[in-house]
């Protein structure tokens, strides 16, 4: 059986199209590359100033002066490109990111989203998360359903907020989940559990879609 | 045409304790090593640094966070280095967290001559706490202020002596923005070629932004 993250990512993968400019959170959300479907080719971008980006270096291939928003050392692919950080978060800011695919600490019914802050305990920055969240067209959130069993799909985010209201999808090992205007609705649920499990995991009020399909 | 090339000692000494510096790089990629190496020889403290990142224990910004010579930073992440975050917790170093792309559009507003950007980016956010808020065409956005600094410190892949930049690959990131926000601009670069064997074509940094150069990059 695949691991959790692993069916996360595979079932996140489906969602992105032909011809999408993406980027690609650090961690779980970089998974998503190795299960793009047949026939689709997406071209990622890395904050800190590409667009074309290919793979993890293998060792002894590193170049010194290309890594990934990560610290890692990439490649590139045939017709990447280059630019400075203002033009990097224009690309993003400026809604020509197609799709951001991110993890969280908590996310909400509104699609509000906290990723980036643990007052007290973890105090990265939040780096490039601010933006990427307001500006990419579609905000897809990846992660486990619960924090060793506690909540993280929440009525409203506890935690200091990334961005208000911008998530659009959230993917757990469990479901599928659409964040409208009605609130957030499970339209899809892996083969390995029930509505009524889900639901019991998830703080937010779920709306089960007419059409909940089972299975992933 | 004015000798821009100097050395590392005449570099450093242009930079004093108390004062505002940007550096270039990500994750210390596009940083100038042999400045770093220079500031912390020279002991020089008490400095605000504005910069994306903290760099990592030993390599770009994190040379000089390890010599203790931050008083304040300026930046977007600090999660790489964590003797950032220790320092930050013992109240010895006071760190100011910006969006990534907010810090961009504030220096290059600084270096461009604007009175500042507005941006959609931390609305509903701590990040909005003392800030001005414009609502433009119905949509609401942050104004975020312009920075300058007393001397910007650059990596630069070639400099011709005259002072134009090309940056490689990813070490332009933040490099061309800060080389027009600050009252002195430092290129420490990896390769110096004479006036003329730089494509105009592919100058990012134009000479008039640059006042000094210093060689020996790796």
């Amino acid at each position: 059986m695949a691991s959790v993250k692993e069916s996360i990512a595979k079932r996140a993968a489906k969602e992105l199209k032909d011809g999408d400019v993406v980027n690609l959170g650090i961690g779980l959300p970089t998974l998503l590359g190795n299960y793009l479907e047949e026939g689709v080719e997406i071209t990622l971008q890395a904050e800190n100033g590409i667009l074309g980006m290919g793979s993890l270096c293998e060792p002894g291939e590193e170049d010194k002066d290309i890594i990934n928003a990560g610290n890692q050392y990439v490649t590139i692919k045939k017709g990447a490109c280059y630019f400075d950080s203002a033009t990097s978060f224009g690309i993003i800011r400026g809604g020509h990111v197609d799709v951001t695919v991110l993890g969280a600490l908590e996310v909400d019914q509104t699609g509000t989203l906290a990723s980036h802050i643990i007052p007290g305990k973890m105090v990265p920055g939040m780096g490039g998360a601010m933006d990427l969240v307001v500006g990419a067209k579609k905000v897809i959130v990846v992660s486990t359903h619960t924090a060793k069993g506690a909540p993280k799909i929440l009525k409203k985010v506890r935690l200091p907020i990334t961005a208000v209201g911008k998530v659009d999808m959230i993917i757990t090992e469990l479901a599928v989940m659409e964040v409208t205007p009605q609130g957030l609705v499970l339209k899809e649920i892996s083969e390995n559990t029930t509505v009524e499990e889900v639901q019991s995991q998830t703080e937010a009020q779920l709306i089960i879609s007419e059409d909940l399909i089972v299975g992933f | 045409m004015k000798n821009k090339i100097i050395t590392v000692d005449e570099a450093t000494g242009l930079i004093h304790a108390n004062m505002t510096l940007m550096i270039g790089g990500f994750m210390a990629v596009g940083t100038p090593e042999i400045l770093m190496d220079g500031i912390v020889e020279k002991r020089i403290k008490d400095l605000t640094v504005i910069a994306n990142d903290s760099g990592v224990p030993g390599k770009g910004i994190g040379k000089l966070v390890t010599a203790k010579l931050l008083k304040r930073l300026v930046a977007s992440h600090i999660g790489l280095n964590p003797e950032t975050g220790a320092q930050m917790n013992a109240g010895e170093l006071d760190v100011e967290l910006v969006p990534q792309g907010s810090l961009a559009e504030k220096i290059r507003s600084g270096g461009m001559g604007l009175g500042g950007v507005l941006t959609p980016t931390g609305i509903g956010t701590d990040i909005e706490n003392g800030k001005e808020k414009l609502t433009i065409q119905g949509k609401e956005y942050l104004l975020e202020l312009p920075l300058r600094a007393d001397v910007a410190l650059i990596r630069g892949s070639i400099a011709d002596k005259a002072g134009n930049v090309y940056y490689n690959a990813t070490t332009r990131n933040f490099n061309p923005m800060m080389a027009m926000a600050a009252d002195i601009v430092i290129v420490g670069a990896e390769k110096i070629v004479e006036v003329g064997e730089l494509d105009p074509n592919y100058v990012m940094t134009p000479a008039a932004m640059v006042d000094y150069i210093v060689g020996g990059e790796v």
